[in-house]
């Protein structure tokens, strides 16, 4: 610890680190000019190294196994037939007909009913209607069953990802040991490339619910466990000390001072569980998960790009009406917290009697009555919405084509292929001596030694040039994230009709399925990178731009003031003002934006991004390819912890550079 | 942290709050009153409504479950099967949507009693017939399939002799694009295809690159671009395939496949072999006896039955079902040969 800090006081003393960051990258030009294609490691794209091939037996070994397993025979069978039967309840309840009957046992009528109940008692008046709303317009797109069967297989991978995630975000967040254990396996569950377990899973958990369940939960229960131990660590330590002078223990201080204080944040993670659960619809949807994942794989294969607008509307409003029910959830309860509590018991007792009581007789009809039950047909305004996203697809296809495919080539040929050929044409040895003294430089001794632990693993897994291409689309996407995260998010921060306006927009970029606009930016910019990067930027930016425009919020009013009133323009005001108050938010964006980003190499791979996204996608369809593509998968995930590690790194060094000394917590 | 006991000591407010909350409450009695109303108007009660959902004479089929791969001419195959086992042979079908990786898996786990359209798999084959013996093969579909080069009508319209391999090097400066470092480029679709292009490149000596568009989404929409803004495009393509039927490819003829010129991946020089798309099924489904086996055994269909099916599916915008249902009933005799005799 104290070699560590006193290399980062002699690093941070150095006054020639800027020349000394600009002396490694002439090293690594003229080295790529020099050696250019020298040990740079090639694989073709059904080129296999002895490491893959293992691989691919080790995951035939245990295939085999399965029948004998006492670990399959005892253990997984029973998970399996446990989550089997939990997604089947709720399916019967909402979604399949159930109990001998042609339909579920609640309708739409009460399904809608009990939905809006719920966002009325934990929310408000306002997203109860936004809630009835909104399922309501599931019917009215023509896919209220498909909606229902979404929801089912949501709402029990969220359920049982808190079941899972909240008790050990709690450990986490009482444990530092705890913590750094689990914090790596958090981030390869979150940056491991869903494809490469999916056809695992199967053979697991068998085809059905269970597998679809458990891949959501995979990517589903992060959040709940990071977010969680986050709210338990932030009580301040006043408040605890106050509760132990008071002779609080432990299992006391947790139940009365750190749950309670930390009920908002936990309820930001179920929310976020919630995002991540619907994210992976579509993608489940490939190993038979039923619902709305389905009407958009099945569009594709005809390219009915209406089809699966639709579908992936219905999606989005989900994720809106969920969205917006938890958040005022959470606000709900930090303005109880804040205010004491006011309502009195019997007040809201009466409120639920009420609210339930509509809700119920609402249910009553729904299972008694056809007209409930089904969603009239009269109402389906689905094709409207096809035809005109239909409409709309071609008309972008074929009028804009001209303006995109100059964009394209352009930022492909001035950054993306000049980077690309930096990166794998230099030999690995160089970019690996210099990718280290970077991190050293601009981050800390740990970082270096991750980044230098992190390329030596490429190179072992037998894609360091799949890797080095993948790396360049992604530092180009995350700067033009980055470059849209700051204009858009200084924007929408400083505005607040601007935030009504983008708001919607930036939801539906986040939870819109991929596969529903891969085919017009395809029609636009061909199988290319770019079109890759593209997807990414489309996924990746409206994080950046949240997390941007609440920094900016985020800078305290008097300031503002203060500056405008001693003159400021516009500019300065933005520029020396709330971009460098805010910056603690920026740096967040980057890093979000990137993991981000990272999370589409795969559907790059689908369109013309090669690399470790379609080594990702093909081990996924052929055979003898899935070990190369779970090393792919592998090498994607240390691509994403070197990079983040060394963005962490930085972030702290400048925070220590602005506030002139670490602080200490 | 308080117990609520403390706060129900607060008499007044609580009345307060209760005056209010009792207007909801009424509200909530006039919904409700609104509601039995409602009831008492009626409308049809569940289950009053007749439907027949499972009739048909069992015939002791039971359940026929039936991979269905994720391309429209499986899709055609699937549906065509699965209308003639429900409404002749009284089966219960269960489609169940899986890539073929996994659907061969579901052979293993006891999931998956079909697949009704294999392009060759030998890995797969040898996994699962031959060392595990949990499936067999179940005959031939009657559809061939082609897998090669294609490029779009007007290309071969323009450029007459671009159909023969050995005049694309004078074309390669056509396909040069942002992805190609130069050289022509050749697009690379659907990873489930078995691909040889990048040595077929080089055994050649091609002056192109292999660039991997990484799905069919991605090829059909290069193509679809290449005819409309008549913009070079050549690529990997195959038949049978619906899109066939909208922009009618032309397939590039590389040197002709020879019985064993395949045999080294790594120096191929020749065409794609002449696929057979066979069926396969799970050894206990062959081994039950059931009609379904023998109808998915018996099935068997021309290149052209398929591709009318997709098209419904695929352009018309009809259902699966409505699809199969339009070609049985307009091929009662080709379906008659397919089911079991006694």
């Amino acid at each position: 610890m104290t070699a560590l800090s006193a290399t980062r006081g002699v690093a941070a003393r150095l006054p020639a680190r800027r020349y000394l960051i600009a002396l490694a990258l002439a090293v690594w030009a003229a080295g790529w000019a020099l050696l250019r294609g020298h040990d740079t490691f090639a694989l073709g794209g059904a080129e296999l190294t002895p490491l893959h091939g293992a691989l691919n037996e080790a995951m035939d070994a245990v295939d085999d196994s399965r029948n004998s397993n006492p670990l399959f025979l005892y253990f997984i069978n029973y998970i399996r037939l446990f989550i089997d039967q939990a997604v089947t309840a709720v399916q019967a309840l909402i979604s399949q007909p159930a109990l001998g009957r042609p339909v579920p046992v609640l309708g739409w009528l009460g399904v809608t009913g009990l939905a809006t109940a719920v966002a009325l008692l934990y929310g408000n008046r306002k997203v109860a209607l936004l809630t009835a709303a909104g399922f309501l317009s599931f019917g009215a797109l023509g896919l209220w069953q498909e909606s229902m069967d979404t929801l089912a297989l949501t709402l029990t991978a969220v359920a049982l990802s808190l079941a899972v995630g909240i008790p050990l975000g709690i450990w986490a967040g009482l444990s530092d040991r705890f913590n750094r254990l689990v914090t790596p396996v958090l981030d390869f569950m979150q940056t491991m490339p869903t494809f490469v377990y999916l056809a695992p899973l199967t053979l697991f958990f068998l085809i059905g619910p269970a597998s679809a369940t458990v891949a959501t939960m995979i990517y589903a229960i992060p959040p709940a466990i990071r977010i969680t131990a986050h709210g338990i660590r932030q009580v301040s330590s006043d408040t605890l000390e106050a509760g132990t002078s008071l002779g609080a223990t432990p299992a006391q201080a947790l139940r009365h001072v750190r749950l309670p204080m930390a009920k908002q944040t936990i309820i930001v993670g179920v929310n976020q569980t919630i995002m991540a659960a619907l994210s992976m619809a579509t993608i489940a949807a490939l190993i038979d998960a039923p619902g709305l994942g389905q009407t958009v794989l099945k569009a594709l294969q005809t390219l009915d790009v209406g089809t699966a607008f639709n579908a992936g509307l219905a999606i989005v409003i989900m994720a809106v009406v969920l969205d917006r029910v938890t958040s005022a959830a959470s606000r709900r309860v930090e303005v109880q917290r804040r205010a004491g509590r006011l309502r009195t018991t019997r007040g809201r007792r009466l409120e639920v009697a009420g609210v339930l009581g509509v809700a119920g007789v609402l249910a009553y009809l729904s299972y008694t009555y056809v007209w409930a039950a089904e969603f009239p047909v009269a109402a389906n305004a689905g094709p409207y919405v096809r035809r005109a996203a239909d409409a709309a697809s071609q008309w972008v296809q074929d009028s804009l084509v001209a303006y995109t495919d100059a964009v394209k080539n352009l930022l492909t040929n001035q950054f993306l292929n000049r980077l690309e050929a930096l990166l794998t044409g230099t030999p690995w040895w160089l970019v690996t001596i210099v990718a280290v003294v970077l991190a050293l430089l601009v981050g800390s001794v740990r970082a270096a030694l991750v980044t230098a632990a992190g390329l030596l693993l490429l190179v072992l897994l037998g894609l360091w040039q799949d890797s080095m291409v993948t790396l360049a689309s992604t530092i180009v996407a995350t700067v033009l994230v980055m470059l849209l995260g700051v204009v858009a998010g200084v924007w929408i921060g400083r505005s607040d009709r601007a935030d009504t306006v983008l708001r919607p927009v930036l939801d539906a970029g986040q939870t819109m399925p991929a596969f529903v606009y891969l085919v017009p930016i395809l029609g636009l910019f061909g199988a290319t990178r770019f079109t890759a990067i593209i997807a990414a930027v489309v996924f990746a930016a409206p994080v950046a731009i949240k997390l941007v425009a609440e920094g900016i919020r985020g800078v305290s009013p008097t300031t503002v003031e203060a500056a405008t009133s001693a003159g400021a323009s516009t500019w300065q005001l933005i520029s020396k003002v709330q971009l460098p108050m805010a910056r603690s938010a920026v740096t967040l964006a980057a890093s979000q934006g990137l993991i981000y980003v990272l999370s589409m190499v795969v559907v790059g791979g689908l369109v013309g991004a090669g690399a470790l996204g379609y080594d990702v996608v093909a081990g996924f369809s052929q055979h003898q390819l899935r070990g190369k593509g779970l090393a792919a998968g592998l090498a994607i995930v240390v691509l994403g912890i070197v990079l983040d590690r060394v963005m962490r790194a930085a972030t702290q060094r400048a925070d220590v550079a602005a506030h002139g000394g670490p602080h200490h917590k | 942290m308080n117990d609520t006991g403390r706060f129900s000591a607060r008499d007044t407010q609580e009345d307060q709050v209760a005056v209010t909350r009792s207007g909801k409450v009424r509200v909530a009695a006039l919904v409700t009153g609104a509601g039995l109303l409602l009831t008492a108007c009626g409308g049809a009660k569940v289950g009053e409504t007749g439907g027949t959902a499972s009739a048909g004479g069992s015939k002791g089929c039971g359940t026929f479950n039936l991979a269905v791969n994720p391309w429209v001419g499986y899709e055609a195959n699937a549906a065509v099967i699965a209308h003639v086992a429900e409404k002749q042979l009284g089966c219960k079908v269960v489609k169940k949507d899986l890539k073929e990786e996994v659907a061969w898996q579901g052979f293993a786990t006891g999931e998956v009693d079909a697949i009704v359209e294999n392009w060759a798999h030998d890995d797969l084959k040898k996994k699962y017939i031959d060392d595990q013996k949990v499936a067999v093969s179940a005959g031939p579909t009657g559809n061939k399939g082609v897998i090669g080069w294609y490029v779009a009508p007007w290309m071969a319209k323009k450029y007459p002799d671009i159909t023969d391999g050995k005049n694309l090097n004078k074309y390669a400066s056509l396909f040069k694009t942002s992805e190609s470092d130069g050289k022509g480029q050749l697009l690379d679709g659907d990873p489930s295809f078995v691909t040889n292009d990048a040595a077929l490149v080089k055994n050649l000596k091609l002056d192109y690159k292999v660039v991997y568009a990484g799905s069919e989404t991605a090829l059909i929409t290069a193509f679809r671009q290449s005819e409309k803004q008549q913009k070079p495009v050549i690529g990997y393509f195959y038949e049978p395939q619906w899109f066939l039927s909208e922009v009618k490819l032309v397939k590039v003829n590389l040197p002709p496949y020879t019985e064993g010129c395949d045999a080294d991946p790594a120096k191929v020089a020749c065409d794609y072999p002449p696929y057979e798309l066979d069926k396969i099924v799970s050894k206990k489904f062959a081994d039950s006896g059931s009609p379904a086996y023998t109808l998915v055994k018996n099935f068997t269909w021309t290149n052209d039955d398929q591709n009318l099916v997709a098209k419904y599916i695929a352009e018309d915008k009809m259902s699966a079902d409505e699809a199969a249902a339009k070609w049985v009933a307009d091929n009662p005799d080709k379906v008659k040969a397919w089911l079991p005799t006694s």
